[in-house]
């Protein structure tokens, strides 16, 4: 049993590396989208223009009141299925593109109700502050607002980062060739292996140690903005 | 010419009336204190002339340019905005009871911010940028020193005590150079023991000559202080005075009651 392991564990381990690559695309992807775009939701969702934030918190429901998995599968089918023309374009880039858009929107609005949290945490008086100052909106909210924001948010941001990286598996069910994806193949058949539901197991080992990775990083952010309180 | 005419002032938070048509003025180099219970309309008074709040009807002028004009006959018409001039905040500062410094910038930082985000605006700024931020420094140095802080320039709010973090506000408020400094409650959040230090330093500003207005608890700081003190009560001004007037011979009679109560109890 060892050895029939031994000779299975290169092959699977090379295609495993190749699936973890397109999981990390589409987390670095989701992160890039997501990161900027929930930070104009949440500007959204506390306009004062009442149509706006009534439709933008809409979207919100929607969009955590859902499975993220239903809506992958929307998104990637909805298109075909109604115009009869696949927008996304062929095979794994169409693909990786479908997912990256769904994985940019779900994540979009968590980051959103995040900012929004960290945002309105921030004490009045320091807009206040900065306003008696001469500072006009832009500038209370870049130079004063922002970075306190930020400080708020790392632990619940790094809560859904590492979400993040294990949600990427979700995107399995429209046969995104990431890892799960990679590890599936030899149960079914792949490369002469056939029923081996180890290299599945293994998959967990790569979760383990990205997330790992960032939860060393996270903490070393927290650290660096331990200088100041809020 | 006053510096500051405020000429029948009202404001309304909903259905009530904090403000119920405030009117005074206050000359270059004067001193005033406004005193009150708490709901008198004092702090709203103070946030009007700041921009932090937007009155209903009257008119502010500072240094002779007007800054609000509501009118009263106009007030209920759904298209009547107020006129507002708020490039007049450059003449006004004002310092929080709540200090409100900037956390995440060093006492310097919080010091340079707006003066170096005002300077982009300048049309030498590109070419002497360097200057510039080295001039702000230097009076940033030079007010921290002033107000006993030079020690702390690299410190951040947190490190230092409630009664630094004020003085660091004022330091802040005075790098704009602004022709009123107001003071809303300076000392309320400080531990008795601090508020020493603080009022220290604005007696220094007097004597330098700013012009100032302080909402205050302090009766016995606002009697040495000012040259004028505005006792206000439910939204309008009760009795204005010198300060022997006020707390020697006050012709109303809540004036005499007020400072019965909370002057002669702490004395």
């Amino acid at each position: 049993m060892i050895a029939r392991f031994l000779e299975q564990f290169p092959i699977v381990f090379a295609s495993l590396n190749v699936g973890f690559l397109q999981t990390l695309k589409l987390f670095f992807v989701t992160l890039v989208g997501a990161l900027p775009l929930g930070l104009i939701i949440a500007f959204g969702s506390m306009s004062s223009f009442k149509p706006l934030s009534a439709v933008v918190k809409t979207v919100i429901w929607i969009v955590r009141g859902s499975p993220l998995m239903i809506q992958l599968l929307i998104l990637y089918y909805f298109p075909g299925l109604v115009f009869g023309a696949n927008i996304w374009g062929q095979g794994e880039t169409g693909r990786f593109v479908a997912a990256s858009v769904a994985f940019i929107i779900n994540y979009a609005c968590y980051f959103a109700e995040i900012y929004r949290g960290g945002i309105q945490g921030v004490p009045k008086g320091q807009a206040e502050a900065g306003q008696v100052l001469g500072l006009n909106k832009r500038q209370v909210f870049f130079k004063i607002t922002l970075m306190q924001m930020i400080k708020r948010i790392v632990p619940p941001m790094s809560n859904e980062i590492i979400t993040l990286v294990k949600d990427t598996s979700l995107a399995r069910i429209i046969a995104l060739q990431e890892l799960i994806w990679a590890g599936q193949s030899f149960l079914k058949g792949s490369q002469g292996i056939a029923g081996a539901i180890w290299p599945m197991f293994f998959t967990a080992v790569y979760y383990l140690a990205f997330s790992a990775i960032l939860t060393v990083l996270f903490s070393k952010i927290e650290k660096k903005m331990s200088y100041f309180k809020v | 010419m006053s510096i500051l005419n405020v000429e029948k002032l009202t404001k309304s938070f909903g259905d009530v009336e904090v403000l119920k048509g405030v009117s005074f003025s206050l000359e270059e180099g004067e001193v005033l204190s406004v005193i009150g219970s708490s709901g008198g309309g004092k702090t709203t008074l103070l946030r009007c002339i700041n921009f932090l709040e937007t009155p209903d009807t009257g008119r502010i002028t500072v240094e002779g340019k007007t800054a609000f004009e509501g009118d009263p006959s106009r007030v209920n018409e759904k298209q009547y905005t107020p006129f507002i001039d708020r490039n007049v905040q450059h003449s006004l500062g004002l310092v929080f009871q709540q200090f409100n410094l900037f956390p995440q910038y060093s006492v310097l930082g919080n010091l340079t911010l707006a003066p170096r985000l005002a300077a982009k605006k300048r049309e030498d700024f590109k070419t002497a940028k360097k200057e510039i931020y080295a001039e702000i420094d230097e009076k940033a140095l030079s007010i921290l020193k002033a107000t006993g802080l030079s020690e702390k320039k690299d410190n951040y709010p947190c490190q230092l005590s409630g009664g630094q973090q004020q003085r660091v506000a004022i330091a802040r408020a005075l790098m704009l150079s602004p022709a009123i400094l107001c003071f809303d409650e300076p000392t309320s959040a400080l531990d008795p023991e601090l508020t020493g230090e603080v009022l220290k330093v604005i007696r220094e500003l007097r004597e330098s000559g700013h012009t100032m207005i302080i909402v205050t608890h302090e009766l016995e700081f606002a009697r040495r202080v000012s040259d004028k003190i505005i006792f206000m009560a439910n939204g309008l001004i009760e009795e204005m005075g010198t300060p022997d007037e006020i707390f020697e011979n006050p012709k109303s009679e809540k004036t005499r009651s007020f400072i019965q109560t909370d002057y002669l109890s702490a004395n």
